[in-house]
C-alpha cells in the first residue's frame, strides 16, 4: 500500500428534479488508496456532515458490483475509467495524489435526477414490465430436466441475463439509447425455449415501451458495449433487431396476440 | 401468552399435503376483494407477490430500492439447493432435510424443514419454466455442484451469480403481474410501522423517499419480506440499506422476535483491511469445492509472510497446515460454515493468520490449476476471482486467496408458525426475516431457496386460511389506529431530525459493529456480554443527545433514513446480548466459551436449550420477556455434530 491521497473533487449538486444543479468543488483529504470510489465518497461525506454541510447523494447499495444501483459520470465515463466493473468496484488506487475528479448523474432525459448524483430509472422497470418475462405461473411448471438446453446456448442466454440495468449504456450513448438494456433480455428469453411462445410480441412491446420512454435510436457508434460493466455486447442489439423485423414483417399477427391484457 | 406453532399432525413427509387439503380456500371470484400488503421484494417478497397476484388477490409491493431488482438476494453468488437427485448420488428429500436439521444444530423446527426440502424440488423447476439460465452440461440437462455440510451434489448454480438469477426470475414474475394490474408497486417507500387494529394486522405507514410524505395503506393482511439484520455489525456482506426497521418496528407493536442472536458468520470473505471499510465481500462458499485453505504450520512461517519477507507459494508443503483437511476429513475443506470459520479464527488466534493484519487464512487454488487447467478454473469461478482482484489488487491464479469470517446471514427474525404468521393475526414474515428454518447455522445455498419456498409454494396456501376467516370487508383507513400510528411516526421521525449534536449517525453505528463484533460474534462469553449489554444502554443514551442529523422529512434525505435505521439495530443490538446472554450453550455459530467439548468444538446442551427464543416487547427500556417453543424431535436423533 502507497501513501494517503489528496484530491479534488468537482460534484454535480441538485436538490431535486425541479431544480437547477451546479458543480461544487470539494477537498478529499487522506484517503487511502484501498478505498473503493463510494467510501471516498463516504469520508467526505462524514466530513461535510460534521461540519453542517449536507451530504452529497449518490445511489449505491450492494457494493459488490451486482444490484446495479452506483451510477456515476466520473471523469466523463460512466462508472470511471476502468474496462467491465461498476463505480462500487473502483478502487482509489487507480487515480493518483492531487488528481482532480468530476462526478456526475447519469444524463439523459428519460433518466431525471432524483438528487445530487441519483436519477430516477423506473423508465427501465416499465420497459422489463412491457413484456421481460415468461408467462408462467407458479406451480404449473414441468421437470427442469424436461427441458434440453444445450450448454453452449445456456451459457450464451447467461451473458445476456447478467445485465443489472444500471443505465451505463444509456449514460454513455450520445442518444441515450436503451438498446443495450433492452436487447440483453430479448436476447436472454429469445434464446431459450421457454421464451418462442412470446418472443415476437415480447420484442414489440419491449421495443415500443422503449420508445415510449424517450429514449434514444441507435446508429451504431458501440460505446455501450465498451462502457457496459457486464460486457453486454452489441450482437444482443442485433439479435433485437433481427426479432423485431421478422416481427414487423412476417409475424404482425403473431405479435397481436400478446396477452398485454385481460 | 402461548405459542402455538401449529405444525400439523401426522407423519412428517405427509403433514404438508395433509395441512394444504385442510387449508381453507378462498373462493376464486372473492380473491378480489382482498388487499394483500408485501413489504420487500426480494426472492421472498416478489415471488410472493407474484404468486398471490396470479392467484387473484390484489398486491400492494412495496421497497425502499429505486427498483425491485436491486433487493440484496440479487447479491446471493453460489447456488440452491434442490433435491432432485439428477446425479443419482443419493440425494433425497428426507437427505435435504437431514443435512439442514443437522447443520442448524438442532435448533429448527422438524417440520418446516422438511417442508423446504419438499418444495426445493419445485422450486428448481418453477425456476427453469420462467427462463432462468442455470448451467448445464453439453447435454442440455441441469448441472449441479455441492456446498458445504453436505456430501451430495444438490446445488444448482448460475455461475457465481445465482442470486441475480433467481431474483430476476421472480423479478419478472412480478413485472407480468405489475403489467397485468394485479400488482402496484411502491419503489423508494420504506415502512417505518405497522398498523394494527383489534389485535391483527390491518396496514403499514410508509415513507415516501423522494418527496418525505408519510403515507397509510390499508390490507386484509401484511407481509413482511424485508431481509436479515447482519448490519448491525456494521460491516457484514450485507447491502448498505438492508436493515432490520421494518422487522423492528413490528416487533414493538407485538410481533415476538426469535433468536436474534443467531447470526451466520461466513468463512469464506476477503478480510478487513481498515478503518475505512463500509462492508465486506464474500466470495462463494462453492470456491471450496477446489481451493484448498490453509495456514503456516508455525506462527515464525506466518510472522515472515505478514511480513512479506515470503511469498505463499514459497512456503513448502510440509510447512502447510490443511487444517479442515486434517480435522475433517470426511468433509473436508466443505463443513459447514460454522465450523469453517470457528477453525479460521482459532488459527488466527494462535498467531498463524497471514496478511498485513494477520487476521486471514489462504484459500489456495494453485493445485487446482495444475489439475484442471487455468481455463476450466476460470469458467467455473472467473468473476468471483475478478471480484477478488478488484478489491485486493492481487492476482488470485497467481497467489493464494487471503479469507477470513464475515457476518453474513442471520437465522433469527420474527417469530412465524407453520403458517408463516407472526404471533399478530394478519401479520407474517418470510425469508430471512423470520426465523423458521435454519436453526442455528444456515447451510450453504439454503437461503435462496427458503426465499423462494416461503413465497412461490407456502404463504400462497397459508394466507388463505387467514382471508377466508376474517372475510373481504373492506379496510377502513380511516379507523382511528392508522391515524395514531401515523402521527407517531411522525413524531419519532422529527425527534430524529432534532438531532443537530457532534457525532454522525454512521459513527455511532461503527461503535455498534464492534461491540456486537467483539463481544456477540464468533465467541462469547457470559462476562463479555455483561459488559457489551452497559456500553449499548451508554451508546443508546448518547445516540439521542450527540447524534447529528442533517436536512428535512419533505426531500430525499439519506441521512434521516440511515439514523432511524441505526436507532433500531442499537434496540436489536441489547436485544441480540440478552438472546445471547440467556443461551449458555454452544450451538451454530454461537460459541459459548463455557460450553465446549474437550475437543473445542462446540457443545449443545439439549436438556436446557432445545428450544426457540421468542422475547416480547414490554415497552421503551423495559427488559423483554422470554417465551419458549420447545422443540420437538420426532424424526431425528439429537446427536453430537461430526463432520470427522
Amino acid at each position: 500500500m502507497s501513501g494517503n491521497m489528496n484530491l479534488t473533487l468537482k460534484v454535480w449538486r441538485q436538490k431535486n428534479s425541479q431544480t437547477a444543479g451546479k458543480f461544487v468543488t470539494y477537498k478529499a483529504e487522506g484517503i487511502s488508496p484501498d478505498m473503493s470510489f463510494l467510501e471516498m465518497l463516504d469520508v467526505v461525506n462524514e466530513s461535510l456532515t460534521k461540519n453542517n454541510g449536507e451530504p452529497i447523494h449518490f445511489d449505491h447499495d450492494c457494493r459488490e458490483g451486482i444490484c446495479g444501483s452506483c451510477s456515476l459520470y466520473i471523469n466523463g465515463r460512466p462508472h470511471g475509467p476502468k474496462k467491465a466493473i461498476t463505480t462500487c468496484q473502483l478502487h482509489m488506487r487507480t487515480f493518483s495524489d492531487g488528481e482532480t475528479i468530476t462526478i456526475e448523474p447519469w444524463r439523459a432525459a428519460a433518466f431525471p435526477v432524483v438528487k445530487d448524483l441519483g436519477t430516477d430509472r423506473s423508465a427501465f422497470d416499465r420497459i422489463q414490465q412491457a413484456g421481460g418475462f415468461i408467462s408462467v405461473n407458479t406451480g404449473a411448471a414441468q421437470d427442469a430436466n424436461a427441458i434440453l438446453i444445450p450448454k453452449v446456448i445456456a451459457d450464451e442466454a447467461f451473458n445476456s441475463a447478467t445485465c443489472i440495468g444500471c443505465g451505463a449504456c444509456v449514460a454513455a450513448c450520445k442518444n441515450a439509447s436503451a438498446m443495450l438494456f433492452t436487447s440483453a433480455k430479448i436476447t436472454q428469453l429469445g434464446l431459450l425455449p421457454q421464451g418462442q411462445p412470446e418472443r415476437y410480441s415480447r420484442v414489440q412491446a419491449m421495443v415500443a415501451q422503449m420508445d415510449e420512454e424517450g429514449f434514444g435510436n441507435c446508429t451504431n457508434t458501440g460505446a455501450c458495449e465498451a462502457e457496459c460493466p457486464k460486457e453486454i455486447t452489441l450482437m444482443n442489439i442485433g439479435r433485437m433487431n433481427n426479432d423485431y423485423y421478422s416481427a414487423k414483417l412476417f409475424r404482425e399477427e403473431h405479435a397481436h396476440d400478446h396477452t398485454g391484457g385481460e | 401468552m402461548s405459542l402455538d406453532a401449529k405444525i400439523p399432525q401426522g407423519p412428517l413427509a405427509e403433514k404438508w399435503s395433509k395441512h394444504k387439503f385442510n387449508l381453507k380456500l378462498v373462493n376464486p371470484a372473492n380473491k378480489r376483494k382482498y388487499d394483500v400488503i408485501i413489504v420487500g421484494t426480494g426472492l421472498a417478497g416478489a415471488s410472493a407477490a407474484a404468486s398471490l397476484a396470479e392467484l387473484g388477490y390484489n398486491v400492494k409491493a412495496f421497497c425502499f430500492q429505486d427498483s425491485p431488482r436491486r433487493a440484496h438476494s440479487i447479491a446471493a453468488q453460489g447456488g440452491i439447493n434442490g433435491a432432485k437427485n439428477y446425479q443419482n448420488d443419493g440425494d433425497s428429500i428426507y437427505r435435504l432435510f437431514y443435512d439442514t436439521i443437522k447443520g442448524g444444530d438442532y435448533r429448527a423446527r422438524e417440520a418446516n424443514v422438511y417442508r423446504l426440502a419438499e418444495n426445493s424440488v419445485n422450486i428448481i423447476d418453477q425456476c427453469v419454466a420462467q427462463g432462468v439460465p442455470f448451467a448445464r452440461e453439453y447435454g442440455g440437462l441441469l448441472d449441479n455442484r455441492s456446498f458445504g455440510g453436505s456430501q451430495v451434489s444438490r446445488t444448482f448454480y448460475a455461475r457465481g451469480q445465482t442470486g441475480q438469477q433467481l431474483l430476476l426470475g421472480a423479478y419478472s414474475a412480478l413485472n407480468r403481474q405489475i403489467h397485468l394490474g394485479k400488482v402496484k408497486m411502491y419503489t423508494r417507500t420504506e415502512m417505518l410501522d405497522v398498523v394494527v387494529v383489534d389485535g391483527q394486522a390491518k396496514g403499514i405507514i410508509t415513507r415516501n423517499l423522494k418527496t418525505g410524505e408519510i403515507e397509510s395503506h390499508g390490507g386484509h393482511a401484511v407481509l413482511l419480506a424485508t431481509g436479515g439484520y447482519g448490519n448491525v455489525f456494521y460491516l457484514s456482506t450485507n447491502a448498505i440499506g438492508s436493515n432490520v426497521t421494518a422487522a423492528w418496528r413490528a416487533h414493538k407493536r407485538g410481533a415476538f422476535f426469535a433468536n436474534p442472536c443467531y447470526t451466520q458468520i461466513h468463512p469464506t470473505c476477503i478480510p478487513v483491511t481498515g478503518d475505512h471499510q463500509s462492508k465486506l465481500t464474500l466470495m462463494s462458499e462453492s470456491l471450496r469445492n477446489d481451493g484448498r485453505v490453509w495456514a503456516p504450520k508455525t506462527a515464525e512461517v506466518a510472522e515472515k509472510l505478514r511480513k512479506k519477507e515470503i511469498t505463499a507459494a514459497q512456503v513448502k508443503e510440509d510447512e502447510r497446515d490443511y487444517f479442515l483437511e486434517r480435522k475433517y476429513p470426511s468433509f473436508g475443506n466443505l463443513v459447514p460454515r460454522d465450523v469453517a470459520s470457528r477453525n479460521a479464527k482459532e488459527m488466527t488466534d494462535e498467531g498463524k493468520g497471514v496478511g498485513t493484519t494477520g487476521l486471514a487464512v489462504y484459500l489456495d487454488f494453485a493445485e487446482a490449476i495444475q489439475r484442471l487447467g487455468e481455463d476450466t478454473v476460470r469458467a467455473k469461478y472467473g468473476n468471483l476471482f475478478d471480484m477478488y482482484y478488484q478489491i485486493t489488487d492481487e492476482n488470485p491464479y497467481k497467489q493464494p486467496m487471503r479469507i477470513y469470517p464475515a457476518v453474513h446471514y442471520t437465522m433469527g427474525g420474527l417469530w412465524v408458525d407453520y403458517n408463516l404468521s407472526t404471533n399478530v393475526p394478519g401479520l407474517y414474515a418470510m425469508g430471512e426475516c423470520n426465523f423458521s428454518d435454519h436453526g442455528a447455522n444456515r447451510l450453504g445455498a439454503s437461503a435462496l431457496m427458503q426465499g423462494l419456498s416461503d413465497g412461490y409454494f407456502v404463504i400462497p396456501y397459508t394466507i388463505g386460511d387467514y382471508l377466508a376467516t376474517i372475510g373481504p370487508k373492506a379496510i377502513d383507513t380511516s379507523h382511528p389506529a392508522f391515524e395514531k400510528t401515523k402521527q407517531e411516526v411522525i413524531a419519532y421521525n422529527n425527534k430524529l431530525l432534532a438531532l443537530k449534536g457532534n457525532k454522525t449517525v454512521v459513527e455511532y453505528h461503527r461503535e455498534l459493529g464492534h461491540i456486537i463484533w467483539e463481544y456477540c460474534g464468533m465467541a462469547r462469553t457470559e462476562e463479555g456480554l455483561i459488559k457489551a449489554k452497559g456500553l449499548i444502554k451508554a451508546l443508546k443514551a448518547d445516540f439521542w443527545v450527540n447524534a447529528i442529523v442533517t436536512g428535512e422529512n419533505d426531500e430525499v434525505n439519506a441521512a434521516l433514513e440511515r439514523a432511524g435505521r441505526v436507532a433500531d439495530f442499537i434496540e436489536l443490538g441489547e436485544l441480540m446480548i440478552d438472546d445471547a446472554l440467556m443461551r449458555r450453550e454452544s450451538c451454530g455459530g454461537h460459541f459459548r466459551l463455557e460450553s465446549q467439548t474437550p475437543e473445542g468444538e462446540a457443545l449443545r446442551d439439549d436438556d436446557n436449550y432445545a428450544f426457540v427464543a421468542a422475547w416480547e416487547f414490554k415497552g421503551e427500556n423495559q427488559e423483554e420477556e422470554l417465551h419458549k417453543e420447545e422443540l420437538i424431535f420426532e424424526n431425528v436423533k439429537l446427536s453430537q455434530r461430526s463432520y470427522k
